[in-house]
């Protein structure tokens, strides 16, 4: 199923992405492309097949509740875009 | 010889018989690179006093007896692992001005091994892409021309500035990501050895992230061998990996030597389809003789779902891009651009920050995550991802490796296959379905296209090992014995 130019914006606000009006032609013309060329998965046969999350067969590893790291407050904040002492600062959300 | 002429094996030889210094094959480096970067950007950040610094912290320790296995050696490290103090960019516009606090795992290792690192190469968009084309820093140049002809071409991704270093003299070896083929393809387009080890092998902390069930770091030199002593050093298990296997690293550089004899070496009948070029063709013939000649027995594997592994690849990587780069939204770092409130600013950063190629993958991602699509789409790959790892385990019940092209083509014209996302996606064929199975996998130079472009053989393992890769690798080096240079190299006036 094509997506429609609503379907292309809403994806964008999902992704939290500005798009302008004049890109959604565009964009959408791409992503149905490709859309339309993963679709052949279809025609496989995958009943009763387990899906693979990962490449590797391997199960997490459990690690001691512990305090390894920390103390490094000025490293975190150091590539802030705005920081107010040790705090990251964005613009108001709570009027 | 000169300095920047020799192999990783050959430099580390010199050094310890003290035949010159570290800090002279540091300094005829740093040279090559001012006289050919502002040709080939290669590098988006080159590093010559921290470099020098360590050529001579490398200098120190051989005189001492304390010298690492790679003390002194010039490598170039992808801007896609953290360095602390060092910019640190993916190529992206939205890591422009981010230094990494700290140090990938991985570079890390090859510190401590004594390795002197120049600079930082360019790469696509957050490693997303076959060309080199989608960097915020500009393409890279490949060091080869076709003969005869002066058209610049790519050097193939997203490692592509690894590996045109690499080939044009501008470091003894280099750090490549794969995710899709992105240590491979470029290996292949820029006529050197590229390894990508099993999942697991080393550690992605530290890596910036795109397809964390696909990312994986590796090798890129000019000889197997001078890839099989780089790798020894990157590998090993990391605590810091939730991913990464915890067991122990082999002697890869002694399992260079080893010899096929007796190997049994699939060929794929699937990869031969319909449209294969004649000279890809005529090089993997090659490649089987070669073996067979080397006391190798070649036999005829399936493997069936080769044709869904290309499809899959582009719904599970951007699925997991789209999720691992949520994290870029002006806060904590990288770039920001105001808005009137939260997620105005989080849109207009993201649009802002993120390349078209980029926003394409974290789009598609987004979708094939999303409430109603997620089982038709991403559910469904990676149930064929489990067939696609099932048609290898059966394979590998019958044979210990498996041969194929790595490219289908040679490295093309910058500006070619730009007009669909698709066209440009193909050129991974041969590569994705080893990385969606987690497979060690391996690009050597084996010949030349009739327009005189290296072109690559590679060769696939079972889970970890890499060993058998390495020997069927240097077996097929030995018998190729390719020795053509690219037109562009240090030492040539260009």
């Amino acid at each position: 199923m094509p997506l429609d130019p609503a379907t292309v914006r809403r994806i964008a606000h999902l992704a939290r992405m500005h798009i302008e009006d004049d890109d959604i032609p565009r964009l959408q013309t791409e992503l149905n492309g490709i859309l339309g060329w993963v679709e052949q998965l279809g025609a496989v046969n995958v009943e009763g097949v387990k899906p693979l999350t990962g490449a590797a067969d391997m199960a997490l590893r459990m690690r001691d509740d512990a305090v390894t790291d920390g103390d490094i407050a000025e490293k975190i904040l150091a590539n802030a875009p705005e920081r107010a002492g040790d705090y990251f600062v964005v613009p108001k959300v709570v009027e | 010889m000169s300095l920047i002429d020799l192999t990783l094996a050959q430099a580390r030889a010199g050094l310890r018989a003290k035949t010159f210094s570290a800090r002279d094959l540091t300094a005829a480096h740093l040279e090559a690179i001012t006289a050919l970067n502002p040709t080939l950007n290669a590098f988006i950040t080159v590093t010559p006093e921290i470099a020098l610094a360590e050529a001579e912290a490398a200098d120190r320790a051989l005189a001492a007896g304390t010298a690492g296995p790679l003390a002194g050696i010039p490598l170039a490290i992808k801007d896609l692992f953290c360095t602390e103090g060092v910019r640190t960019t993916a190529a992206s516009l939205m890591l422009e001005t981010f230094v990494p606090p700290y140090e990938s795992t991985v570079t890390a290792k090859l510190r401590d091994a004594g390795a002197v690192f120049v600079g930082k190469t360019n790469l696509d968009e957050f490693a997303m892409g076959s060309s080199n084309l989608t960097s915020a820093y500009g393409a890279v140049t490949n060091p080869w021309r076709r003969a005869g002809d002066d058209t610049p071409l790519v050097p193939g991704g997203s490692s592509g500035g690894s590996a045109a270093a690499v080939a044009a003299r501008l470091a003894l070896g280099a750090t490549g990501t794969d995710t899709g083929g992105s240590i491979r393809q470029p290996a292949s387009f820029c006529g050197i050895v590229g390894m990508k080890p099993s999942y697991g092998r080393c550690s992605r902390y530290g890596i910036i992230a795109f397809a964390s069930s696909l990312d994986q770091a590796g090798p890129m030199a000019r000889t197997v061998e001078d890839c099989a002593i780089l790798l020894g050093a990157m590998a090993g298990f990391d605590p810091k990996d939730s991913t990464s296997a915890d067991i122990p690293v082999p002697d890869f550089q002694a399992a260079c030597t080893r010899g096929v004899k007796g190997l049994r070496i699939g060929v794929p009948r699937e990869y031969a389809a319909p449209g294969m070029p004649d000279e890809i063709a005529a090089l993997w013939h090659l490649g089987r003789d070669i073996l067979r000649a080397a006391g190798a027995e070649i036999i005829d594997i399936s493997l069936p779902h080769t044709e869904y592994a290309l499809p899959t690849y582009y719904i599970v990587a951007p699925a997991e891009a789209s999720s691992n780069l949520a994290r870029y939204d002006g806060v904590r770092f990288g770039r920001r651009e105001d808005g009137a409130d939260l997620i105005e600013m989080y849109e207009r950063t993201r649009a802002k920050g993120f390349g078209d190629e980029v926003k394409r993958r974290i789009l598609i991602g987004t979708y094939v995550l999303s409430a109603g699509y997620y089982d038709a789409y991403y559910l469904r790959a990676q149930k064929v991802r489990s067939l696609i790892l099932g048609d290898f385990t059966t394979a590998f019940a019958r044979c210990d490796a498996i041969l194929t092209p790595t490219a289908p083509s040679a490295a093309f014209a910058q500006g070619e296959k730009m007009d669909d996302p698709i066209k440009m996606y193909l050129n991974d064929i041969y590569t994705v379905p080893a990385s969606l199975a987690g497979l060690p996998a391996m690009s050597v130079p084996v010949g030349q296209s009739q327009e005189g472009l290296p072109l690559g053989l590679q060769m696939i393992g079972r889970p970890f090992d890499e060993e058998t890769v390495f020997a069927v690798a240097a077996e097929i080096e030995r018998a190729a014995g390719f020795s053509a240079r690219p037109a562009i190299r240090a030492g040539v006036s260009a």
